[in-house]
Protein backbone atom coordinates (compact mmCIF):
# COMPACT_ATOMS: atom_id res chain seq x y z
CA UNK A 1 0.00 0.00 0.00
CA UNK A 2 1.81 3.29 -1.01
CA UNK A 3 0.93 6.61 0.02
CA UNK A 4 -0.50 7.39 -3.21
CA UNK A 5 -2.63 4.58 -4.17
CA UNK A 6 -6.43 5.82 -5.16
CA UNK A 7 -5.00 9.57 -5.46
CA UNK A 8 -5.81 11.82 -7.88
CA UNK A 9 -2.85 14.09 -8.76
CA UNK A 10 -2.17 17.60 -9.82
CA UNK A 11 0.72 18.38 -11.16
CA UNK A 12 2.58 21.93 -11.97
CA UNK A 13 5.77 21.58 -12.93
CA UNK A 14 8.97 24.59 -13.29
CA UNK A 15 10.85 24.41 -16.36
CA UNK A 16 14.06 25.88 -14.35
CA UNK A 17 12.91 23.64 -11.40
CA UNK A 18 11.22 20.14 -11.65
CA UNK A 19 9.11 19.76 -14.70
CA UNK A 20 5.64 17.89 -14.98
CA UNK A 21 6.85 15.36 -17.03
CA UNK A 22 9.79 14.14 -14.67
CA UNK A 23 7.06 14.15 -12.02
CA UNK A 24 4.66 11.88 -13.94
CA UNK A 25 7.61 9.86 -14.23
CA UNK A 26 8.11 9.65 -10.76
CA UNK A 27 4.56 8.36 -10.08
CA UNK A 28 4.50 5.78 -12.77
CA UNK A 29 5.03 3.15 -10.31
CA UNK A 30 2.54 4.08 -7.93
CA UNK A 31 -1.47 3.52 -7.50
CA UNK A 32 -1.79 7.45 -8.29
CA UNK A 33 -3.90 8.91 -10.85
CA UNK A 34 -2.62 12.21 -12.70
CA UNK A 35 -5.34 13.70 -13.89
CA UNK A 36 -3.85 17.28 -14.70
CA UNK A 37 -0.02 17.93 -15.80
CA UNK A 38 1.44 20.91 -16.87
CA UNK A 39 4.81 22.46 -16.59
CA UNK A 40 5.22 26.77 -16.33
CA UNK A 41 7.54 29.27 -17.28
CA UNK A 42 7.78 31.61 -14.33
CA UNK A 43 10.46 34.23 -15.92
CA UNK B 1 38.75 25.86 -40.58
CA UNK B 2 39.10 28.44 -38.10
CA UNK B 3 36.73 28.89 -35.33
CA UNK B 4 34.75 31.99 -35.64
CA UNK B 5 35.00 35.04 -32.84
CA UNK B 6 32.81 37.25 -31.12
CA UNK B 7 33.77 41.11 -32.17
CA UNK B 8 31.21 43.21 -30.30
CA UNK B 9 28.20 43.02 -28.66
CA UNK B 10 25.32 46.12 -28.15
CA UNK B 11 22.72 46.19 -25.18
CA UNK B 12 19.78 48.39 -24.96
CA UNK B 13 17.45 48.93 -22.32
CA UNK B 14 14.17 50.79 -23.19
CA UNK B 15 12.51 52.80 -20.32
CA UNK B 16 8.42 52.24 -20.89
CA UNK B 17 6.39 53.17 -18.26
CA UNK B 18 3.19 53.79 -20.04
CA UNK B 19 3.32 50.32 -21.71
CA UNK B 20 3.57 48.74 -18.20
CA UNK B 21 -0.31 49.70 -18.09
CA UNK B 22 -0.98 49.78 -21.43
CA UNK B 23 0.58 46.87 -22.76
CA UNK B 24 1.71 44.46 -20.65
CA UNK B 25 -0.61 41.26 -20.21
CA UNK B 26 -0.83 41.34 -16.68
CA UNK B 27 -2.04 44.52 -17.20
CA UNK B 28 -4.37 44.00 -20.22
CA UNK B 29 -5.27 40.63 -18.61
CA UNK B 30 -6.49 42.29 -15.26
CA UNK B 31 -8.26 44.61 -17.33
CA UNK B 32 -10.01 42.43 -19.24
CA UNK B 33 -10.85 40.39 -16.34
CA UNK B 34 -11.48 42.96 -13.37
CA UNK B 35 -11.43 46.63 -15.15
CA UNK B 36 -11.94 48.24 -11.25
CA UNK B 37 -9.15 46.33 -9.92
CA UNK B 38 -7.56 47.97 -6.92
CA UNK B 39 -3.96 46.78 -8.56
CA UNK B 40 -4.55 48.74 -11.57
CA UNK B 41 -5.13 52.03 -9.61
CA UNK B 42 -2.16 51.35 -8.02
CA UNK B 43 0.30 50.66 -11.02
CA UNK B 44 1.08 53.92 -11.31
CA UNK B 45 2.03 54.75 -8.06
CA UNK B 46 4.62 52.22 -7.98
CA UNK B 47 6.34 53.34 -11.00
CA UNK B 48 9.86 54.34 -11.04
CA UNK B 49 11.21 57.27 -12.50
CA UNK B 50 13.50 57.46 -15.07
CA UNK B 51 16.41 58.55 -13.13
CA UNK B 52 15.41 55.45 -10.62
CA UNK B 53 15.81 53.61 -13.69
CA UNK B 54 19.15 54.54 -14.66
CA UNK B 55 20.51 54.72 -11.13
CA UNK B 56 19.09 50.78 -10.83
CA UNK B 57 22.21 48.79 -10.43
CA UNK B 58 21.00 45.65 -12.65
CA UNK B 59 20.50 48.06 -15.43
CA UNK B 60 23.85 49.88 -15.05
CA UNK B 61 25.56 45.92 -15.15
CA UNK B 62 23.36 45.31 -18.57
CA UNK B 63 24.52 47.88 -20.48
CA UNK B 64 27.98 47.50 -19.31
CA UNK B 65 28.73 50.36 -16.35
CA UNK B 66 29.43 48.01 -13.88
CA UNK B 67 30.17 44.05 -14.10
CA UNK B 68 28.36 41.46 -13.05
CA UNK B 69 31.12 40.90 -10.15
CA UNK B 70 30.65 44.29 -9.01
CA UNK B 71 26.54 43.27 -8.67
CA UNK B 72 27.93 41.23 -6.09
CA UNK B 73 29.03 44.03 -3.62
CA UNK B 74 25.38 45.65 -4.08
CA UNK B 75 23.42 43.95 -0.94
CA UNK B 76 20.22 43.09 -1.82
CA UNK B 77 17.47 43.81 -2.48
CA UNK B 78 19.07 46.07 -4.96
CA UNK B 79 16.05 48.34 -5.85
CA UNK B 80 15.96 50.74 -3.11
CA UNK B 81 19.96 51.51 -3.23
CA UNK B 82 20.79 53.93 -5.87
CA UNK B 83 24.43 53.54 -7.95
CA UNK B 84 26.90 56.18 -7.50
CA UNK B 85 27.75 57.56 -10.80
CA UNK B 86 25.25 56.17 -12.84
CA UNK B 87 25.01 56.78 -16.56
CA UNK B 88 22.27 56.51 -18.99
CA UNK B 89 24.58 55.66 -22.00
CA UNK B 90 27.30 52.50 -21.19
CA UNK B 91 30.22 50.77 -23.25
CA UNK B 92 28.02 48.82 -24.85
CA UNK B 93 24.74 50.97 -25.10
CA UNK B 94 22.10 52.69 -23.42
CA UNK B 95 19.18 53.25 -21.55
CA UNK B 96 16.70 55.34 -23.59
CA UNK B 97 13.36 57.03 -22.41
CA UNK B 98 10.23 56.03 -23.50
CA UNK B 99 9.40 59.32 -25.82
CA UNK B 100 12.40 59.02 -27.83
CA UNK B 101 11.80 55.42 -28.47
CA UNK B 102 8.40 56.24 -29.47
CA UNK B 103 10.16 58.60 -31.92
CA UNK B 104 11.84 55.40 -32.60
CA UNK B 105 8.97 53.18 -33.69
CA UNK B 106 8.06 56.23 -35.82
CA UNK B 107 11.55 55.99 -37.69
CA UNK B 108 11.73 52.09 -38.04
CA UNK B 109 7.91 52.16 -39.99
CA UNK B 110 8.05 51.17 -43.23
CA UNK B 111 3.87 51.70 -43.71
CA UNK B 112 2.95 54.94 -42.20
CA UNK B 113 0.72 53.09 -39.55
CA UNK B 114 2.78 55.22 -36.51
CA UNK B 115 1.15 58.30 -36.17
CA UNK B 116 2.18 60.92 -33.55
CA UNK B 117 0.93 63.99 -32.40
CA UNK B 118 2.24 67.11 -33.81
CA UNK B 119 3.43 68.57 -30.40
CA UNK B 120 5.11 65.10 -29.11
CA UNK B 121 6.85 64.74 -32.71
CA UNK B 122 8.49 68.15 -32.30
CA UNK B 123 9.53 67.31 -29.19
CA UNK B 124 11.05 64.00 -29.45
CA UNK B 125 12.88 65.47 -32.75
CA UNK B 126 14.73 67.62 -30.41
CA UNK B 127 15.54 65.52 -28.07
CA UNK B 128 16.33 62.76 -31.00
CA UNK B 129 18.77 65.77 -32.55
CA UNK B 130 20.58 65.08 -29.97
CA UNK B 131 21.08 61.76 -29.69
CA UNK B 132 24.31 60.22 -31.10
CA UNK B 133 23.60 57.81 -32.89
CA UNK B 134 20.84 59.25 -35.45
CA UNK B 135 21.50 61.20 -38.12
CA UNK B 136 19.33 64.10 -40.14
CA UNK B 137 18.38 61.69 -42.91
CA UNK B 138 16.80 59.80 -40.14
CA UNK B 139 15.23 62.03 -38.35
CA UNK B 140 13.25 63.21 -41.76
CA UNK B 141 11.50 59.77 -41.46
CA UNK B 142 9.61 61.39 -38.03
CA UNK B 143 7.78 63.46 -40.19
CA UNK B 144 6.02 66.38 -38.89
CA UNK B 145 3.39 64.28 -36.75
CA UNK B 146 -0.96 64.98 -37.09
CA UNK B 147 -3.76 66.56 -35.12
CA UNK B 148 -4.48 64.68 -32.00
CA UNK B 149 -8.00 64.99 -33.03
CA UNK B 150 -6.84 62.75 -35.62
CA UNK B 151 -5.26 60.34 -33.69
CA UNK B 152 -8.11 60.14 -30.97
CA UNK B 153 -10.26 59.12 -34.37
CA UNK B 154 -7.79 56.39 -35.21
CA UNK B 155 -8.30 54.93 -31.50
CA UNK B 156 -11.72 55.30 -30.83
CA UNK B 157 -12.87 54.49 -34.98
CA UNK B 158 -10.56 52.81 -36.61
CA UNK B 159 -8.94 49.92 -33.97
CA UNK B 160 -5.72 51.65 -33.48
CA UNK B 161 -3.73 50.56 -30.95
CA UNK B 162 -3.06 54.21 -28.59
CA UNK B 163 0.61 55.33 -27.54
CA UNK B 164 0.62 56.92 -24.03
CA UNK B 165 3.25 58.70 -22.61
CA UNK B 166 3.16 60.65 -19.39
CA UNK B 167 -0.54 58.96 -19.05
CA UNK B 168 -1.58 61.37 -22.04
CA UNK B 169 -2.40 59.82 -25.86
CA UNK B 170 0.46 61.05 -28.07
CA UNK B 171 -0.37 59.13 -30.77
CA UNK B 172 -1.12 55.29 -31.98
CA UNK B 173 -0.34 52.51 -34.24
CA UNK B 174 -2.80 51.74 -37.20
CA UNK B 175 -4.70 48.27 -38.15
CA UNK B 176 -2.78 47.28 -41.34
CA UNK B 177 -5.78 45.23 -42.36
CA UNK B 178 -9.54 45.10 -41.58
CA UNK B 179 -9.72 42.00 -40.47
CA UNK B 180 -6.35 39.92 -40.40
CA UNK B 181 -5.69 39.27 -37.24
CA UNK B 182 -1.99 39.64 -37.77
CA UNK B 183 -1.95 42.61 -39.44
CA UNK B 184 -4.18 44.53 -36.25
CA UNK B 185 -2.84 47.37 -34.41
CA UNK B 186 -1.70 45.16 -31.60
CA UNK B 187 -0.07 42.95 -33.24
CA UNK B 188 1.95 45.67 -35.71
CA UNK B 189 2.22 47.40 -32.46
CA UNK B 190 4.51 44.56 -30.75
CA UNK B 191 5.95 44.35 -33.75
CA UNK B 192 7.35 47.61 -34.33
CA UNK B 193 8.45 47.38 -30.80
CA UNK B 194 10.62 44.61 -31.07
CA UNK B 195 11.58 46.12 -34.59
CA UNK B 196 12.87 49.49 -32.99
CA UNK B 197 14.60 48.24 -30.17
CA UNK B 198 16.64 45.39 -31.81
CA UNK B 199 17.58 48.57 -34.09
CA UNK B 200 18.82 50.38 -31.35
CA UNK B 201 20.44 47.83 -30.36
CA UNK B 202 22.32 46.99 -33.53
CA UNK B 203 23.00 50.78 -34.06
CA UNK B 204 25.14 50.17 -30.74
CA UNK B 205 26.86 46.97 -31.47
CA UNK B 206 28.16 48.92 -34.66
CA UNK B 207 29.09 52.28 -33.00
CA UNK B 208 30.61 50.78 -30.38
CA UNK B 209 32.90 48.07 -32.15
CA UNK B 210 34.49 50.03 -34.94
CA UNK B 211 32.38 48.09 -37.41
CA UNK B 212 31.78 49.61 -40.69
CA UNK B 213 27.78 48.42 -41.46
CA UNK B 214 28.61 47.87 -44.88
CA UNK B 215 30.27 44.73 -43.93
CA UNK B 216 27.63 42.79 -42.25
CA UNK B 217 26.76 40.09 -44.38
CA UNK B 218 23.81 38.27 -42.92
CA UNK B 219 21.59 38.79 -39.84
CA UNK B 220 19.70 36.08 -37.81
CA UNK B 221 17.17 38.32 -35.72
CA UNK B 222 16.20 35.85 -32.28
CA UNK B 223 13.20 37.58 -30.34
CA UNK B 224 9.90 35.89 -29.41
CA UNK B 225 7.26 38.17 -31.89
CA UNK B 226 6.50 36.71 -35.15
CA UNK B 227 5.16 38.67 -38.05
CA UNK B 228 3.16 38.09 -41.52
CA UNK B 229 -0.26 38.20 -42.43
CA UNK B 230 -3.22 35.80 -42.50
CA UNK B 231 -1.34 33.60 -44.95
CA UNK B 232 1.41 32.89 -42.88
CA UNK B 233 1.58 33.87 -39.41
CA UNK B 234 4.87 33.95 -39.10
CA UNK B 235 6.14 34.51 -42.63
CA UNK B 236 9.26 36.78 -41.12
CA UNK B 237 11.41 38.55 -41.33
CA UNK B 238 12.31 40.81 -38.76
CA UNK B 239 16.47 40.52 -39.65
CA UNK B 240 16.25 42.30 -42.96
CA UNK B 241 13.57 44.88 -41.81
CA UNK B 242 16.24 45.34 -39.05
CA UNK B 243 19.18 45.35 -41.18
CA UNK B 244 17.58 47.85 -43.49
CA UNK B 245 16.93 50.10 -41.15
CA UNK B 246 20.25 50.42 -40.06
CA UNK B 247 21.98 50.74 -43.30
CA UNK B 248 22.68 47.12 -43.54
CA UNK B 249 22.95 47.34 -47.41
CA UNK B 250 24.68 44.15 -48.07
CA UNK B 251 22.84 42.03 -45.80
CA UNK B 252 19.77 39.31 -45.68
CA UNK B 253 18.54 37.33 -43.31
CA UNK B 254 16.23 35.47 -41.65
CA UNK B 255 14.53 34.79 -38.14
CA UNK B 256 14.81 31.86 -35.82
CA UNK B 257 12.46 31.40 -33.25
CA UNK B 258 12.90 29.16 -29.90
CA UNK B 259 11.48 30.95 -27.29
CA UNK B 260 13.99 31.63 -24.22
CA UNK B 261 16.92 29.54 -26.08
CA UNK B 262 16.72 30.98 -29.39
CA UNK B 263 19.68 33.54 -28.91
CA UNK B 264 22.12 30.84 -28.12
CA UNK B 265 20.55 28.65 -31.58
CA UNK B 266 21.34 32.27 -33.39
CA UNK B 267 25.34 31.96 -31.49
CA UNK B 268 25.58 28.79 -32.84
CA UNK B 269 24.14 29.23 -36.28
CA UNK B 270 26.44 32.61 -36.70
CA UNK B 271 29.28 30.46 -35.69
CA UNK B 272 28.71 27.92 -38.29
CA UNK B 273 27.86 29.66 -41.07
CA UNK B 274 31.49 32.38 -40.43
CA UNK B 275 33.42 28.69 -39.73
CA UNK B 276 32.72 27.13 -42.91
CA UNK B 277 32.89 30.78 -45.08
CA UNK B 278 29.47 31.12 -46.20
CA UNK B 279 29.67 34.89 -44.53
CA UNK B 280 32.44 36.56 -42.91
CA UNK B 281 30.06 38.66 -40.37
CA UNK B 282 27.13 37.48 -38.58
CA UNK B 283 24.77 39.84 -36.76
CA UNK B 284 22.42 38.21 -34.15
CA UNK B 285 19.89 40.35 -32.83
CA UNK B 286 16.80 40.83 -30.75
CA UNK B 287 14.27 43.36 -29.59
CA UNK B 288 12.37 43.34 -26.55
CA UNK B 289 8.70 42.77 -25.69
CA UNK B 290 5.99 44.97 -24.28
CA UNK B 291 3.98 41.75 -23.00
CA UNK B 292 6.34 41.03 -20.23
CA UNK B 293 6.20 44.30 -18.70
CA UNK B 294 5.13 43.95 -15.28
CA UNK B 295 4.81 40.59 -15.64
CA UNK B 296 5.31 39.95 -12.03
CA UNK B 297 3.77 43.24 -11.36
CA UNK B 298 0.97 41.91 -8.45
CA UNK B 299 3.72 40.49 -6.85
CA UNK B 300 5.78 43.32 -6.61
CA UNK B 301 3.29 45.70 -5.31
CA UNK B 302 1.65 43.26 -2.79
CA UNK B 303 5.02 43.47 -1.06
CA UNK B 304 5.26 47.44 -1.67
CA UNK B 305 8.04 47.87 -4.07
CA UNK B 306 8.57 49.35 -7.52
CA UNK B 307 7.19 47.52 -10.79
CA UNK B 308 10.49 46.40 -11.29
CA UNK B 309 9.81 45.17 -15.04
CA UNK B 310 9.62 48.56 -16.66
CA UNK B 311 12.58 48.01 -19.27
CA UNK B 312 12.40 46.56 -22.67
CA UNK B 313 15.25 44.64 -23.40
CA UNK B 314 17.65 44.26 -26.88
CA UNK B 315 20.79 43.09 -27.86
CA UNK B 316 22.97 42.56 -30.57
CA UNK B 317 26.47 40.09 -31.37
CA UNK B 318 28.70 40.12 -34.03
CA UNK B 319 30.04 36.91 -35.09
CA UNK B 320 33.15 37.18 -37.40
CA UNK B 321 36.14 35.67 -39.27
CA UNK B 322 38.98 34.32 -36.81
CA UNK B 323 40.87 37.36 -36.24
CA UNK B 324 43.13 36.21 -33.49
CA UNK B 325 42.18 38.12 -30.77
CA UNK B 326 38.19 38.10 -29.64
CA UNK B 327 37.18 34.79 -28.31
CA UNK B 328 36.78 31.58 -30.50
CA UNK B 329 33.08 30.00 -30.49
CA UNK B 330 33.94 26.23 -29.88
CA UNK B 331 31.56 24.84 -32.04
CA UNK B 332 32.92 21.33 -31.65
CA UNK B 333 31.80 21.98 -27.67
CA UNK B 334 27.78 22.61 -28.31
CA UNK B 335 25.30 20.89 -26.05
CA UNK B 336 21.95 20.32 -26.88
CA UNK B 337 18.54 19.11 -25.18
CA UNK B 338 17.02 16.58 -27.71
CA UNK B 339 14.06 15.81 -28.31
CA UNK B 340 15.06 11.90 -26.53
CA UNK B 341 17.23 13.74 -23.52
CA UNK B 342 14.04 13.24 -20.85
CA UNK B 343 13.19 16.16 -18.43
CA UNK B 344 14.60 15.49 -15.29
CA UNK B 345 16.70 18.59 -14.31
CA UNK B 346 20.27 15.67 -13.94
CA UNK B 347 19.25 14.76 -17.76
CA UNK B 348 18.55 18.67 -19.08
CA UNK B 349 22.15 19.70 -17.58
CA UNK B 350 24.22 16.73 -18.72
CA UNK B 351 23.08 17.25 -22.42
CA UNK B 352 23.38 21.10 -22.02
CA UNK B 353 26.72 21.11 -19.81
CA UNK B 354 28.37 17.79 -19.87
CA UNK B 355 27.82 16.30 -22.89
CA UNK B 356 29.75 19.07 -24.69
CA UNK B 357 32.88 19.25 -22.12
CA UNK B 358 33.24 15.52 -22.47
CA UNK B 359 33.72 16.40 -26.06
CA UNK B 360 36.59 18.24 -25.39
CA UNK B 361 37.96 16.41 -22.44
CA UNK B 362 36.57 18.81 -20.15
CA UNK B 363 35.84 19.04 -16.73
CA UNK B 364 32.83 20.79 -15.19
CA UNK B 365 35.94 23.23 -13.68
CA UNK B 366 37.25 24.04 -16.71
CA UNK B 367 34.72 26.52 -17.64
CA UNK B 368 35.40 29.55 -15.73
CA UNK B 369 31.97 31.12 -16.41
CA UNK B 370 28.69 29.75 -17.09
CA UNK B 371 26.21 32.07 -18.22
CA UNK B 372 22.54 30.43 -17.77
CA UNK B 373 19.18 31.82 -17.44
CA UNK B 374 20.90 35.22 -16.21
CA UNK B 375 17.22 37.04 -15.03
CA UNK B 376 17.62 39.34 -12.00
CA UNK B 377 16.90 37.77 -8.78
CA UNK B 378 15.17 40.98 -7.57
CA UNK B 379 12.25 41.22 -10.12
CA UNK B 380 11.90 37.10 -9.77
CA UNK B 381 12.41 36.05 -6.13
CA UNK B 382 9.39 38.41 -4.27
CA UNK B 383 7.17 36.63 -7.16
CA UNK B 384 8.08 33.33 -5.92
CA UNK B 385 9.96 32.50 -8.78
CA UNK B 386 13.42 32.20 -6.41
CA UNK B 387 16.96 33.38 -7.90
CA UNK B 388 16.82 31.48 -11.49
CA UNK B 389 20.97 31.86 -12.06
CA UNK B 390 21.66 30.05 -8.76
CA UNK B 391 19.19 27.53 -8.71
CA UNK B 392 20.95 26.60 -12.26
CA UNK B 393 24.62 27.08 -10.88
CA UNK B 394 23.43 24.75 -7.87
CA UNK B 395 22.68 22.00 -10.33
CA UNK B 396 25.66 22.45 -12.40
CA UNK B 397 27.59 22.10 -9.57
CA UNK B 398 25.66 18.90 -8.33
CA UNK B 399 26.53 17.34 -11.82
CA UNK B 400 30.06 18.38 -10.84
CA UNK B 401 29.97 16.22 -7.70
CA UNK B 402 28.09 13.29 -9.20
CA UNK B 403 30.66 13.35 -11.92
CA UNK B 404 33.76 13.42 -8.63
CA UNK B 405 34.77 16.56 -10.76
CA UNK B 406 33.91 18.83 -7.53
CA UNK B 407 34.28 17.84 -4.03
CA UNK B 408 30.55 18.48 -2.03
CA UNK B 409 32.14 20.89 0.77
CA UNK B 410 32.97 23.38 -2.53
CA UNK B 411 29.39 23.61 -3.95
CA UNK B 412 29.08 26.92 -2.38
CA UNK B 413 32.51 28.14 -3.48
CA UNK B 414 31.81 26.56 -7.51
CA UNK B 415 28.36 28.40 -7.22
CA UNK B 416 30.63 31.79 -6.84
CA UNK B 417 33.80 31.28 -8.28
CA UNK B 418 31.85 30.01 -11.62
CA UNK B 419 28.71 31.89 -11.51
CA UNK B 420 27.51 35.58 -11.48
CA UNK B 421 24.00 37.40 -9.70
CA UNK B 422 21.64 37.59 -12.26
CA UNK B 423 21.07 41.33 -14.15
CA UNK B 424 19.13 41.17 -16.72
CA UNK B 425 15.39 41.93 -17.32
CA UNK B 426 12.61 38.88 -17.23
CA UNK B 427 12.12 39.54 -21.05
CA UNK B 428 12.09 36.28 -22.24
CA UNK B 429 14.61 35.87 -24.58
CA UNK B 430 17.11 38.68 -23.15
CA UNK B 431 17.99 36.96 -20.04
CA UNK B 432 18.59 33.78 -22.17
CA UNK B 433 22.75 33.03 -21.89
CA UNK B 434 23.55 35.69 -24.00
CA UNK B 435 23.61 38.85 -22.05
CA UNK B 436 27.28 37.21 -20.51
CA UNK B 437 28.65 37.34 -24.18
CA UNK B 438 29.62 41.07 -24.20
CA UNK B 439 31.83 40.82 -20.78
CA UNK B 440 32.65 37.31 -22.05
CA UNK B 441 34.38 38.64 -25.02
CA UNK B 442 36.73 41.08 -22.35
CA UNK B 443 37.19 38.61 -20.15
CA UNK B 444 38.72 36.21 -22.34
CA UNK B 445 40.82 39.01 -23.82
CA UNK B 446 42.01 41.59 -21.55
CA UNK B 447 40.71 39.34 -18.36
CA UNK B 448 41.93 36.45 -17.06
CA UNK B 449 39.50 34.20 -17.93
CA UNK B 450 39.93 31.14 -20.70
CA UNK B 451 36.54 29.93 -20.93
CA UNK B 452 32.83 30.65 -20.32
CA UNK B 453 30.00 28.34 -21.74
CA UNK B 454 26.99 30.56 -22.87
CA UNK B 455 23.32 28.15 -22.06
CA UNK B 456 19.89 28.95 -23.51
CA UNK B 457 16.85 26.97 -22.13
CA UNK B 458 13.63 27.93 -23.54
CA UNK B 459 9.57 26.84 -22.97
CA UNK B 460 8.45 24.93 -25.63
CA UNK B 461 5.41 24.18 -24.41
CA UNK B 462 4.06 27.39 -23.87
CA UNK B 463 3.15 27.26 -28.27
CA UNK B 464 0.90 24.04 -26.98
CA UNK B 465 2.80 22.58 -29.80
CA UNK B 466 5.08 20.00 -27.50
CA UNK B 467 5.20 19.31 -24.27
CA UNK B 468 9.04 19.53 -24.89
CA UNK B 469 10.84 22.29 -23.57
CA UNK B 470 14.68 22.70 -25.10
CA UNK B 471 17.87 24.26 -25.16
CA UNK B 472 21.24 24.39 -26.14
CA UNK B 473 24.88 25.29 -24.91
CA UNK B 474 28.48 26.52 -26.77
CA UNK B 475 31.37 27.42 -25.13
CA UNK B 476 33.36 30.57 -25.67
CA UNK B 477 37.42 30.19 -25.30
CA UNK B 478 40.43 32.52 -25.45
CA UNK B 479 41.56 32.89 -28.68
CA UNK B 480 45.23 31.30 -28.92
CA UNK B 481 46.29 33.92 -31.35
CA UNK B 482 47.23 31.43 -33.85
CA UNK B 483 44.55 32.04 -37.21
CA UNK B 484 44.40 29.79 -40.07
CA UNK B 485 44.64 31.86 -43.63
CA UNK B 486 43.60 29.42 -46.31
CA UNK B 487 41.15 27.20 -46.50
CA UNK B 488 41.53 23.30 -44.79
CA UNK B 489 43.96 22.58 -47.38
CA UNK B 490 47.50 22.01 -46.20
CA UNK B 491 50.34 23.38 -48.05
CA UNK B 492 53.61 21.32 -48.50
CA UNK B 493 55.15 25.06 -46.76
CA UNK B 494 52.97 24.61 -43.82
CA UNK B 495 53.51 20.78 -43.20
CA UNK B 496 57.24 21.11 -43.34
CA UNK B 497 56.85 23.86 -40.54
CA UNK B 498 54.49 21.85 -38.63
CA UNK B 499 57.29 18.45 -38.77
CA UNK B 500 60.19 21.71 -38.07
CA UNK B 501 57.81 22.67 -35.09
CA UNK B 502 57.46 19.07 -33.69
CA UNK B 503 60.75 18.56 -33.84
CA UNK B 504 61.79 21.60 -32.09
CA UNK B 505 59.45 20.21 -29.36
CA UNK B 506 61.56 17.09 -29.66
CA UNK B 507 64.74 18.29 -29.23
CA UNK B 508 63.83 20.68 -26.30
CA UNK B 509 62.20 17.39 -24.47
CA UNK B 510 65.59 15.77 -24.85
CA UNK B 511 67.27 18.71 -23.67
CA UNK B 512 65.28 19.57 -20.98
CA UNK B 513 65.86 15.86 -19.46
Amino acid sequence: MSMFDGKKVIIIGDRDGIPGPAMEECLKNTGAEVVFSATECFV
Amino acid sequence: MSYAVVRGAGYVLIYTPDMILHNGTTQTTERHTNPDSDYLKKVPEHTRSFEQVINYAPNQVYIGNLTPEELRHYEMPWYDKDVANANRFGKFGEIMPQDEFIGMMKMSDAFDLVKLDRGFTASVKEKLAKHPLFTDEELVNLKEGEDLSEIEKFVKEQHAEALYHEGKLVGCVKRAHDIDPNLNAHVLFENLVVKASGVLAFKHLIAKNNIDIKDIDYVIECSEEACGDMNQRGGGNFAKAIAEVVGAVNATGSDTRGFCAAPTHALIQAAALVQSGVYNNVVLVAGGATAKLGMNGKDHVKKGMPILEDTLGGFAVLVSKNDGVNPVLRTDLVGRHTVGTGSSPQAVITSLVAAPLDKGGLKITDIDKYSVEMQNPDVTKPAGAGDVPEANYKMIAALGVKRNELDRKDLATFVEKHGMPGWAPTQGHIPSGVPYVGFAREDLTEGSLNRAMIVGKGSLFLGRMTNQFDGVSIVMERNTGKVETKDTAVSQEQVKSFIAEAMRDFASHLLGE
